[in-house]
């Protein structure tokens, strides 16, 4: 797909300054967007390139970047429009934190579970990485992603699927099950709730469900084939498929079983949704079937008529995405999207449709079905059934209109 | 665990002969389930099958916490107070506390600061948090257990000396923020007896989540 991306210019503005690449000189005449872009021989076959390297960067011409709501970045928003497939590259996975990214020396890093244990037990990195250990394929969404889509007033048109949805990525997490620490530590049958502590700043906690834990629970040391990211946890953190990110307790130092949960602040004061009928939910974990289209999107421009292919990803917290509707007349007529294999439980599942697109005004717009049958909503729907001042969970659909000179803007929710 | 809950809450909270019910059914599958992934991943490891966990048995991995370590991490209160200190603090004690520490972010008397509003009753008509967007979520108008309060407050502030608060200073400043929030007098003091028993205004607010995907959507 040919595209016009005024972000891509600007990236390709900085990657200049980079000068890695051998030189050629600057051709007189030549634009000012031209001579910025990094410098490559005229013809790569006629000279020896770079030989290997410790550690590989991207190509200068690509700079994908996490952006922020603000310039205090307790957040930062994946480049959705930037990425192919389902994995998103762990430097760009996005970031929530409650009191910043902790430095944590690895061999000094220590996990403590006890309360209704038999054997309170203390592991290190290197006890964890002994157990036995499992990798998956799986998104993760904060629950407040999307909330830009759910407003009906000043609804920005000029806005990138990232800037909209960017709280969301899919990784390959490696660890040890969960349920694997309960059986050595000895779990009570009585006990119900899991406390799970980080050792940030902020000390952040959440109360699990013990049937989470047993279900399909991580204490994951690995994403994407390497150790975490910083921000992602390092060295350990907990990883909970399906569910709101903010229960995926990172930098994990504690496990506490109880009878109860423990109605931390984030869990009733922050993460609960206030409903019409006077009612606030709490622990509203799983994260409900959603879909988006990251091309064509804002600010790509249709360059002409004819075929264009529309891509997105679409996930659920509860299981497998069944299938993906589009729609090009803003949402008159659907018909399914072709979906990439792997389809995967709880994980990003990539979506395309070929487009024709006649020329003229028109909304693009994707709907996703789960494995049990839940459609993601209209907007109207999900606002009756939540509220137009609720604050997570905003999954309705959305749409992009293409304008008739082929610019792209967000619609907002439909 | 008896009633610190509200009723709404009673699928999770109320002590039943049911619920513990559904738990062991819950275990048994989770072991069933548990014993199965792990017999079928042994089938390709051969010689290893001996030493996986095929049962119940540990695996001798990591080392017994001793009670001391535990204390030092085991910071969490619960909403029955279980997890509360020795010590106590007074209104007047925290509103001193809150003048040094806390108002710079939190606003004179926890209101108008670049930070987290701490004070207002004000909840609409009928708690009306999902209908009316200016409504903003305080202390007095949204936290349903004041052990909460104690917990975050002792545990993550003041947001720039995080965990410099004393068991003494954070009664004292629960106090004063309950206090200014009027629901507990001027004079209360707050202790490992009084906290648990303060009953936050929202307090039955919240339910459990009832949705469970299918074809309505909630």
């Amino acid at each position: 797909m040919e595209r016009q991306k005024t972000i891509s210019r600007r990236q390709a503005l900085a990657a200049g300054t980079a000068g890695i690449l051998g030189a050629t000189l600057p051709i007189a005449g030549q634009s000012a967007d031209q001579a910025a872009r990094p410098r490559v021989p005229a013809d790569p076959t006629k000279v020896q390139g770079p030989l290997s390297t410790d550690v590989g960067g991207r190509s200068p011409f690509e700079k994908p970047k996490r952006v922020s709501f603000s310039d205090r970045r307790t957040s930062s928003l994946t480049p959705l429009q930037d990425l192919d497939g389902i994995i998103t590259p762990s430097d760009l996975h996005f970031e929530r934190h409650h009191g910043g990214v902790p430095a944590i020396d690895p061999a000094q890093y220590s996990l403590l579970i006890h309360g209704m244990v038999d054997r309170p037990l203390v592991f290190t990195l290197a006890d964890l990485r002994r157990f036995p250990g499992r990798s998956v394929i799986r998104m993760m969404e904060c629950s407040g992603n999307g909330g830009r889509a759910y407003r009906r007033e000043g609804n920005q048109t000029d806005v990138t699927p990232q800037q909209v949805d960017g709280l969301t990525s899919t990784s390959e997490w490696t660890g040890v099950p969960l349920a694997t620490l309960l059986r050595e530590a000895g779990a009570s049958p009585k006990a119900r709730w899991i406390l799970a502590e980080g050792m940030d700043a902020a000390v952040m906690t959440r109360s699990i469900p013990i049937e989470k834990a047993y279900d399909d629970a991580l204490i994951a040391y690995g994403q994407n084939g390497e150790p975490l990211r910083p921000e992602q946890g390092y060295p350990a953190r907990l990883f909970l498929p399906g569910v709101e990110g903010n229960a995926s307790i990172k930098w994990l130092r504690r496990l506490e079983l109880s009878d109860q949960p423990f109605m931390t602040r984030e869990e009733t004061s922050k993460y609960t949704d206030p409903l019409p009928d006077g009612t606030a939910r709490i622990f509203s974990l799983d994260m409900d079937a959603k879909s988006l289209i990251t091309e064509p999107a804002f600010p790509d421009k249709l360059t002409g008529p004819g075929w264009w292919e529309v891509r997105g990803i679409a996930w659920s917290g509860r299981g497998k995405i069944a299938r993906v509707d589009i729609s090009v007349d803003g949402g008159k007529t659907w018909q399914p999207a072709k979906l990439d294999d792997p389809v995967l439980p709880k994980c990003h599942t990539r979506f395309r449709f070929p487009f024709e697109w006649k020329g003229g005004e028109t909304t693009i717009v994707s709907r996703a079905t789960d494995e049990t049958g839940y459609t993601q909503p209209t907007l109207d729907v999900l606002m009756a059934a939540r509220g137009p001042a609720t604050a997570y969970h905003f999954n309705h659909i959305r749409g992009w209109k293409v304008l008739a000179d082929g610019a792209v803007k967000f619609a907002g929710g439909l | 665990m008896k009633t610190t809950f509200g009723l709404r809450l009673g699928a999770w909270g109320l002590n039943s002969g049911l619920r513990l019910g559904a738990w062991g059914l819950g275990l048994f599958a989770a072991i069933f389930l548990l014993t199965i992934s792990v017999a079928s991943g042994q089938t390709k490891s051969g010689p290893a099958q001996a030493s996986s966990p095929r049962s119940q048995a540990p695996l001798g991995i990591g080392r017994a916490a001793t009670p001391d370590e535990i204390k030092k991490l085991d910071i969490d209160v619960m909403p029955d107070g279980r997890g509360l200190p020795a010590g106590r603090g007074t209104v007047a004690e925290g509103a001193a506390i809150y003048a040094a520490k806390c108002r710079s972010c939190h606003g004179a008397e926890g209101v108008g600061g670049t930070f987290d509003r701490l004070v207002g009753r004000e909840s609409g008509p009928n708690f009306n948090f999902a209908m009316d967007p200016k409504l903003v979520k305080t202390v007095g108008n949204y936290w349903p257990y004041a052990t909460t309060l104690y917990d975050y407050t002792f545990r993550a502030m003041p947001f720039m000396q995080p965990g410099s608060l004393t068991p003494d200073e954070t009664y004292a400043l629960v106090a004063y923020i309950l206090a200014l929030n009027k629901i507990v007098p001027e004079n209360a003091v707050m202790d490992q007896a009084s906290l648990p028993k303060v009953k936050m205004p929202a307090r039955d607010r919240f339910v459990v989540d009832n949705r469970k995907g299918g074809k309505v959507v909630k």
